[in-house]
C-alpha cells in the first residue's frame, strides 16, 4: 500500500507493506540517524517526532503516519549543532550511536518542560540507553542546553 | 619530545578537546556500518541451532530454496573443510582452531546451522520456516565443572588445531587451556600464615551490550577482491580471519572499518563477517548481515565466566604473605580467548599485593562447555580475578579486625618494586597509594566506614576495592602511524587503531599536536582501510593509547627531521643550522626562516625528499595503570535490595592526554561494572537456552539507576609511554563488584561470592 506523510517539512509518499513498522520505512527513505538497538521496545534509539511528540519509530506502524507529521534529526540540524557542542563539551558522546534518538528526546523535553530539574531529565530520558557514557555527562550537556534555551546562558 | 615549548600546540595532550567526528556524530550523519552499505545488499540471516549438542542427521533445503528472493541457502556441505577461530589476536593466536562456517556438529544452542541469503528481510525469514532439518540430539555439557575428561567432547574433529601447544589445549580432555605460573613456596608460606582465607567466588558471563549489535558487508571490488566493511576492533586481524575461513589467499582481502556503535571487546572477535563474506563470494553479490538484539545476546562473545578458588595468607598484623589462585573458565562452545582470558585473572590481581609477598601460585584450566562462545568483554580476565582476589582482601580486613583501607596500604605494590606476579615486570609508575588516599577522602571513609542506619530502616555502607590492568601486550601488541605532510602545512595522519568510540582518533591526533607544534585541527586522522592503513593490531588490550601513541611520537620525531632537512636546504644552510618551530624552520641566529606551508608546498616539487614517515612500535613491558574505587551503597533490610547512592574511582593512568574522555570512560565503565555487581544476569535454562535474550530480561544501567559517578586521576609519569601515559579503557570496569560485596557485607553482615548481587541473594543471606 502506499502512505503519504510529512517528513521533515516535505510531502514524502511511500510503498509500505501492512506490517512494516516507522523505522524501516524511514531508513528506507534515506533517514540514517535513525537507529535501532533492540526489538523489544527498550533502547531508545529510534526515536522520532510524530506530530512533535517523541514515539519508538520500531513500534510505530508506517501505516499510522498516513497524514501525520514525522521528524528525524535530520530535520533538526540546527538544533542538533546547539545540543550537540554541549554534548561534545562535555564529551559526552562516544561511540555516539545512542545519540540521535536520545537527541530527539532532548528536543521533546525542552518542549515539554523547559526547566527541567536534573532527577526530571533522567525520568524523561530514561528510555534512552546509552552503554558508553555513564550518563553524567550527558545529564550536564542537557542542563546546559536547556538553559541556553531558556536565554540564561550566552552561547 | 624533549624541549617543545616554542610552537604553537593548541589542543595537545592534556587538553579536555573534543572529540573529531563529533559534529557528524551528533548531527546523525550517515557514518556508521549499516548506514553507508549499497542499497541492493543482500540480507543474510541465520538458522540458528535449537539444540545445545547436536548432529545434522539431515537437511532439506529444496524448498525453501525456491521461495521468492531467495539468493542462496548454505549449509555445511556448501563451506570449506578449515578450521579457524574467530578471536581478533596476533598470529599466531593462542585461541585453537576449532570452527568452520558452518558445521555438521552443533555445539550450542545458537550454532548457526544454515545461511539463507534473500534479496528482503522478509523473504530471508520466510524461506528460513520452510528448512528442513533432522537433529540428533547428544549429551549436553552445560556446567564448566563438569567438563573436563568427560567422556562427551565438544570437540572430537581430527582437523581441531592448537597453533601454540603450550597453552595446554586438548580437545580429548575438553580443554582450551591449561596451566601454572609460581614463584617462592605457596604451600609452605600458607601453612606458616597465621590466618588463611580460603573460599570460592564466581562471575558471570556479562554481555557487552554495545548499542550497536553485530554487522557486517561484503562486496566484490572492480579487482575481483572482496571487501569487508565491517564494525569490528580489529580489521587486520579480522582480514586473516576471513581468507582463512574461505580458504582464499589473504591478498584477496581488504576490510575498511567506518564508525563503530560502541565495542567493549565484544567486537575483538570476528562475530559475523563470514556469513556476508561466503555470501558474496558465492553470488557474486553484495550483502549485509545486522544481527538482532537477540542474536547479539544469544551468539556473540560475552565474558568468560570464571570460578576462583583463593587462598590468601596472612599474619596478625595483616602482612600478606602469599596468595593461592586457581581459576576454572568456561570458553563455551568454542576457545576464543579462552587460553589468554584467564591468564589476566591472576597476572592482574595477586601482584597488586606484591610489597610483603613471599610466594604466589597461580593455576587454571579453560574448558569447552555446550553454551555460547565467550570472548573479549572490558578487562578481560582481569574483572574475573580481581572480584575474587579483592572480595577475598575484604574478608581478611574483617577477620582481622582491621580497617580494609588500611590493610590495603600496609601490603600494595610500590613505585619501583619487582612484581614476581606480573612477568617480572617493575612497577615504573604507580600511584595506587595516592590513589586510595584520594578516595578515601572523597568518599568520606572515615566517617562512612563501615556502616550507619538511616531514620527509615535502610542502611548506608561503604566498601573498598583496588584493581590493576596492563597497557597493551607486552612484546606482541604493535601499532604503526603514518604521518604525510600535505598542501599549505597540514598533517595527514593514517592509523590503523580502530575508533570505536573511544576517541583514540583524536587522543592520537592530540598527541601528534603537541610533538609537531601545531593545532590539533591541522591533523587530519584516516581510520582504518587494511588496503591503505599501516598496520595496528587493534583497539584492545588498553593498548592504543600506550602502544599506538607511542608510534605517533617517533613518528613525528622522523617527521620532525625530514621537515628541517628541506627546510634547510630551501634556506641553503645546514641541517645543524636550523630549528623546527612548529609553524616554520629558522636559522639558530633568527636572520632567516621558511614557513612550514612554503616547505609543504616545495616539496611537492622535483627536487626535494618526500616529507612522510611511517614508524611502527611495541613494547617489552606492559605497564599497569591502578585505580581504587569505593561505593557506597543503600541497602533496604525489609527487601534486600541495594542500591548504590555515590561511587567514587580516582586513577593512575599515567599522564592524561584528554580529561574529558579519560572521564567518560571512566564513569561509563564503572557504571558497567556496577551493572555487572548488581543486576546484569545471564540465565540459561536447563537445556542451555539463554533465556536472558532482550534487554528485558538482560537489564543493564538506564540512567534512573546511575548514581553519582565521581571520578578524579592521581597521574603518574610512566617512562616508557608517550608523554608519561598508560591506559584507562578497561581498568575502569574492575573495582565496582568487590567494592559493592563488601559495602553489602558491611551493611548487613551478608556476603556474596557469586555475582550478581541480587536482592533474592541479600535477603535468603540475612534469613540464615
Ligand atoms: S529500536 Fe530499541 S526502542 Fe526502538
Ligand atoms: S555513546 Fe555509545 S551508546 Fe551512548
Amino acid at each position: 500500500m502506499n502512505v503519504e506523510f510529512m517528513l521533515n517539512g516535505r510531502k514524502v509518499s511511500a510503498l509500505i507493506e501492512a506490517d512494516d513498522s516507522l523505522y524501516t520505512v524511514l531508513r528506507a527513505l534515506g533517514m540514517y540517524s535513525v537507529k535501532c538497538g533492540c526489538e523489544t521496545t527498550n533502547c531508545g534509539l529510534c526515536t522520532v517526532h510524530m506530530d512533535g511528540k517523541a514515539v519508538l519509530s520500531c513500534s510505530v506502524p508506517a501505516a499510522r503516519c498516513a497524514g501525520h507529521e514525522i521528524t528525524t534529526l535530520e530535520g533538526m540540524q540546527d538544533e542538533a549543532k546547539l545540543l550537540g557542542s554541549c554534548l561534545a563539551g562535555e564529551g559526552a558522546e562516544q561511540c555516539g550511536f545512542c545519540a540521535p534518538g536520545m537527541m530527539m528526546n532532548v528536543f521533546a523535553l525542552a518542549k515539554e518542560n523547559p526547566h527541567a530539574t536534573d532527577d526530571e531529565i533522567d525520568a524523561f530520558l530514561a528510555g534512552n540507553l546509552c552503554r558508553c557514557s555513564g550518563y553524567v555527562s550527558q545529564r550536564r550537556a542537557v542542563k546546559k542546553y536547556l538553559s541556553i534555551k531558556a536565554g540564561e546562558v550566552c552561547v | 619530545m624533549s624541549e617543545q615549548k616554542r610552537g604553537r600546540v593548541i589542543g595537545g595532550v592534556g587538553k579536555p578537546v573534543p572529540k573529531k567526528d563529533a559534529p557528524a556524530l551528533l548531527t546523525g550523519k550517515p557514518v556508521y556500518t549499516a548506514d553507508i552499505a549499497p542499497k541492493d545488499c543482500l540480507c543474510v540471516k541465520l538458522l540458528h541451532s535449537p539444540h545445545a549438542h547436536a548432529m545434522i542427521e539431515e537437511i532439506d533445503v529444496s524448498r525453501a530454496q525456491k521461495m521468492p528472493g531467495v539468493a542462496c541457502i548454505l549449509t555445511y556441505k556448501d563451506v570449506p573443510d578449515v578450521r579457524f577461530t574467530q578471536a581478533g589476536q596476533t598470529y599466531p593466536e593462542f585461541s585453537p582452531y576449532d570452527r568452520l562456517i558452518l558445521d555438521r556438529h552443533l555445539r550450542c544452542v545458537g550454532d548457526p546451522v544454515a545461511i539463507v541469503a534473500a534479496e528482503t528481510e522478509k523473504q530471508a525469514l520466510a524461506a528460513m520456516k520452510l528448512i528442513r532439518v533432522k537433529y540428533q540430539v547428544l549429551e549436553a555439557i552445560l556446567d564448566a565443572k563438569q567438563a573436563m575428561d568427560n567422556q562427551t567432547l565438544i570437540h572430537p574433529e581430527e582437523n581441531w588445531r592448537a597453533l601454540v601447544p603450550s597453552c595446554g589445549a586438548d580437545n580429548r580432555r575438553n580443554l582450551v587451556a591449561m596451566g601454572e605460573d609460581a614463584h617462592g613456596d605457596v604451600e609452605a608460606e600458607l601453612a606458616a600464615c597465621d590466618i588463611v582465607i580460603d573460599q570460592e567466588y564466581s562471575t558471570q558471563a556479562n554481555q557487552q551490550c554495545m548499542m550497536e549489535t553485530f554487522r557486517a558487508f561484503t562486496r566484490m571490488d572492480y579487482y575481483g577482491r572482496l571487501e569487508i566493511v565491517s564494525s569490528t576492533q580489529v580489521p587486520f586481524h579480522v582480514r586473516r580471519i576471513i581468507a582463512t575461513a574461505l580458504d582464499i589467499p589473504k591478498s584477496r582481502v581488504r576490510v575498511v572499518k567506518p564508525r563503530i556503535g560502541g565495542g567493549f571487546g565484544a567486537k575483538q572477535t570476528a562475530v559475523c563477517e563470514q556469513y556476508p563474506a561466503i555470501v558474496t563470494m558465492k553470488t557474486g553479490r553484495p550483502a549485509m548481515i545486522i544481527y538482532t538484539r537477540e542474536e547479539s545476546m544469544t551468539l556473540s562473545s560475552p565474558r568468560h565466566a570464571m570460578t576462583m578458588h583463593v587462598r590468601l595468607g596472612a599474619m596478625k598484623d595483616g602482612t600478606i604473605r602469599a596468595i593461592d589462585l586457581h581459576t576454572l573458565s568456561n570458553s563455551g562452545a568454542y576457545g576464543e580467548h579462552g587460553p589468554t582470558t584467564v591468564g589476566l585473572s591472576g597476572h592482574k590481581s595477586i601482584p597488586l599485593y606484591t610489597h610483603h609477598m613471599k610466594a604466589f601460585r597461580f593455576a587454571w584450566h579453560t574448558v569447552y562447555t555446550n553454551t555460547m562462545s565467550a570472548g573479549a568483554y572490558r578487562g578481560y580476565g582481569a574483572t574475573q580475578g580481581l572480584f575474587a582476589v579483592e572480595s577475598a582482601v575484604n574478608e581478611l580486613a574483617h577477620a582481622l579486625n582491621m580497617d580494609p583501607a588500611a590493610l590495603r596500604e600496609h601490603n600494595i605494590v610500590r613505585e619501583g618494586e619487582a612484581m614476581p606476579a606480573y612477568y617480572g615486570e617493575t612497577a615504573a609508575s604507580c600511584a595506587v597509594d595516592r590513589c586510595i588516599a584520594r578516595a578515601k577522602e572523597m568518599i568520606g571513609w572515615e566517617k562512612k566506614y563501615p556502616a550507619r542506619t538511616l531514620e527509615n530502616g535502610h542502611i548506608r555502607a561503604v566498601g573498598m576495592a583496588l584493581a590493576m590492568q596492563g597497557s597493551g601486550i607486552s612484546n606482541v601488541d604493535t601499532g604503526a602511524v603514518m604521518i604525510r605532510l600535505g598542501d599549505d602545512g597540514i598533517y595527514n595522519m593514517s592509523i590503523g587503531a580502530t575508533d570505536m568510540g573511544t576517541g583514540c582518533d583524536t587522543i592520537l591526533a592530540q598527541m601528534a599536536a603537541q610533538s609537531l607544534e601545531c593545532p590539533v585541527d591541522n591533523i587530519t586522522v584516516h581510520g582504518v582501510d587494511t588496503d591503505t592503513s599501516p598496520y595496528d593490531c587493534g583497539s584492545y588490550a588498553s593498548s592504543t593509547t600506550y602502544v599506538t601513541g607511542m608510534a605517533v611520537v617517533k613518528t613525528c620525531e622522523e617527521l620532525r627531521k625530514k621537515i628541517i632537512r628541506v627546510g634547510a636546504q630551501l634556506l641553503d644552510c645546514a641541517e645543524g643550522e636550523v630549528l623546527f618551530e612548529g609553524d616554520r624552520v629558522v636559522k639558530a641566529d633568527a636572520s632567516v626562516s621558511v614557513t612550514l606551508a612554503e616547505i609543504a608546498n616545495a616539496h611537492m616539487m622535483a627536487g626535494y625528499e618526500d616529507i612522510s614517515a611511517c614508524i611502527s612500535s611495541g613494547s617489552p613491558v606492559s605497564p599497569p595503570p591502578f585505580m581504587c574505587g569505593c561505593a557506597e551503597i543503600d541497602l533496604d533490610p525489609m527487601t534486600g535490595e541495594v542500591n548504590v547512592v555515590d561511587y567514587v574511582g580516582v586513577v593512575d593512568c599515567g599522564t592524561v592526554i584528554n580529561p574529558n574522555l579519560a572521564m567518560r570512560q571512566t564513569e561509563g565503565g564503572l557504571l558497567q561494572g556496577i551493572g555487572m555487581a548488581l543486576y546484569e544476569r545471564p540465565t540459561l535454562d536447563h537445556l542451555g537456552r539463554t533465556v536472558s535474550n532482550s534487554f528485558l530480561q538482560y537489564k543493564i544501567p538506564a540512567r534512573i539507576d546511575a548514581p553519582s559517578i565521581r571520578v578524579e586521576f592521581e597521574p603518574s609519569y610512566e617512562p616508557t609511554g608517550p608523554f608519561g601515559a598508560k591506559s584507562i579503557g578497561e581498568i575502569v570496569i574492575n573495582t565496582p563488584s568487590p567494592a559493592i560485596a563488601d559495602a553489602v557485607y558491611n551493611a548487613c553482615g551478608v556476603r556474596v561470592r557469586h555475582l550478581p548481587i541480587t536482592s533474592e541473594k541479600v535477603l535468603l543471606g540475612e534469613r540464615e
